[in-house]
């Protein structure tokens, strides 16, 4: 089988692999250019564990067939982080016990992200249909939801 | 194990060689067809891929609307036009599934998806779809009743004509997870009114049969009739004719039809 040859942005920075027909955006981030931070979880859609943006959109990865990348610009946690700094939602689910076992964590900031960079003052209603698509098992969500809220601009009991 | 992807500049392309290779699947917004590669699916040989502008195009200014096959629900939800199909298109997935899924992959989304196909049953779409040999329009309802035997046709568009009013359709879906779940059931209601009385009314049921189905005997009892409490009462009465509802994760078959005329009567008599 012919490997087929893919670029695109990865966090900004032009990256080229070779991949095999059929495979998915989360093992190419994950086993061709060494992102670990989408996750696998379910691999049907289910969880969002694996959410990365495309062009600035939130989709699946694990849904995502890696060839319909080329050319387009995909965000993952990895490139969240200003330098030594950790990007202000990071900092908030932090600050606001967000996280616990920290599986969903990629997906639930990158889904935060996705929000906050089209809605800068979400309502908590807004915030819940944001991460409808993720789920956690730790948290019971609430921390999350305050999170965000709070990364928006200190409304976290909104 | 590595599958053949084939991208094709044009939808014509595409169906030609999904109608000459039973191993192929059209690959739209990947919710259905990835999914089945990640479960190791080794019935897919072959995905097909069609970058045909085409296929992303809505036509909404008019009393009749097409949608391309390709459209994401993302999309509908943005399109001030298509405010009757909000509700449905809004109750599907997360905000990440809606920018991937799309109005022609939903027709083959299987219990307990296929919700946006519920509403455009009730709506009595009509679907475009092209084969080796040309392209035609297939009723929704012949569409979905030999919907295993349409693997080898590419769908091109959907199209409804638009209610009348935002009283004329209404939507429920019944989840136990809010806002995003799959569904228990779901209920789509197309009331048209003349002259103060039901003309051509449909109603459309999820995860009540193995497809989406209408539900004949409710539509009977509301037609020709003015919307009232004993019409109403009448036609949840008969809501669960003809269905065969499976049991599964979310609900049973004896849960589904007990519930599905308590959500009808709501639905028509517009409680929340």
């Amino acid at each position: 089988m012919t490997k087929i040859p893919l670029q695109f942005r990865h966090n900004g920075r032009d990256v080229a692999i070779f991949v095999d027909g059929g495979t998915n955006l989360l093992v190419a981030l994950r086993e061709l250019i060494g992102d670990m931070t989408p996750k696998f979880g379910c691999g049907q859609g289910g969880c969002g564990t694996c959410s990365v943006l495309i062009d600035g959109e939130l989709h699946l990865s694990c849904l995502t067939l890696a060839e319909t990348v080329a050319g387009r610009s995909v965000e993952t946690l990895d490139g969240m982080k200003q330098g030594p700094n950790l990007h202000p939602l990071q900092r908030a689910f932090a600050d606001n016990f967000a996280a616990q076992c920290g599986y969903c964590t990629p997906g639930m900031l990158m889904a935060a992200k996705a929000l906050l960079d089209r809605n800068p003052s979400p309502s908590r209603t807004e915030v819940i249909e944001a991460i409808s698509g993720n789920i956690c098992r730790c948290t019971g969500y609430e921390p999350i939801i305050n999170a965000i809220l709070a990364a928006a601009g200190g409304r976290a009991s909104a | 194990m590595a599958v053949t992807v084939k991208t094709f500049a044009n939808a014509s392309e595409a169906a030609g060689a999904l109608s000459s290779d039973r191993s192929a699947r059209y690959l739209g917004g990947g919710t259905l067809v990835m999914r089945a590669l990640n479960e190791g699916d080794v019935s897919i040989s072959t995905i097909v891929r069609a970058q045909d502008q085409a296929l992303t195009r809505i036509e909404a200014s008019g009393p009749r609307i097409t949608i391309g096959a390709g459209v994401t629900f993302a999309r509908v939800l943005a399109e001030r036009d298509l405010a009757f199909l909000h509700a449905p298109a809004r109750s599907i997935g997360g905000p990440a599934v809606r920018n991937m899924g799309t109005v022609g992959g939903n027709l083959f989304a299987p219990n307990p998806y296929g919700d946006f196909t519920v509403a455009l049953l009730a709506l009595d779409a009509t679907i475009a779809v092209q084969g080796g040999f040309g392209s035609r329009d297939i009723p929704i309802e012949e569409f979905l009743q030999g919907r295993e035997r349409q693997a080898g046709t590419l769908v091109l568009s959907v199209s409804c004509t638009r209610p009348a009013s935002s009283e004329a359709f209404r939507y429920r879906k019944i989840a136990r997870i809010k806002p995003k779940g799959g569904s228990v059931i779901t209920v789509a209601a197309h009331l048209p009114v003349s002259g103060g009385r039901i003309a051509g009314a449909r109603i459309a049921l999820g995860s009540m049969a193995p497809t989406q189905i209408r539900a004949r005997a409710a539509e009977r009892a509301l037609e020709g009739r003015s919307l009232d409490a004993a019409t109403i009462a009448a036609a949840a009465a008969a809501a669960t004719e003809g269905t065969s509802p499976s049991d599964n994760a979310l609900g049973s078959a004896w849960y589904r039809r007990e519930i599905v005329g308590v959500h009808l009567r709501r639905l028509l008599s517009g409680q929340e």
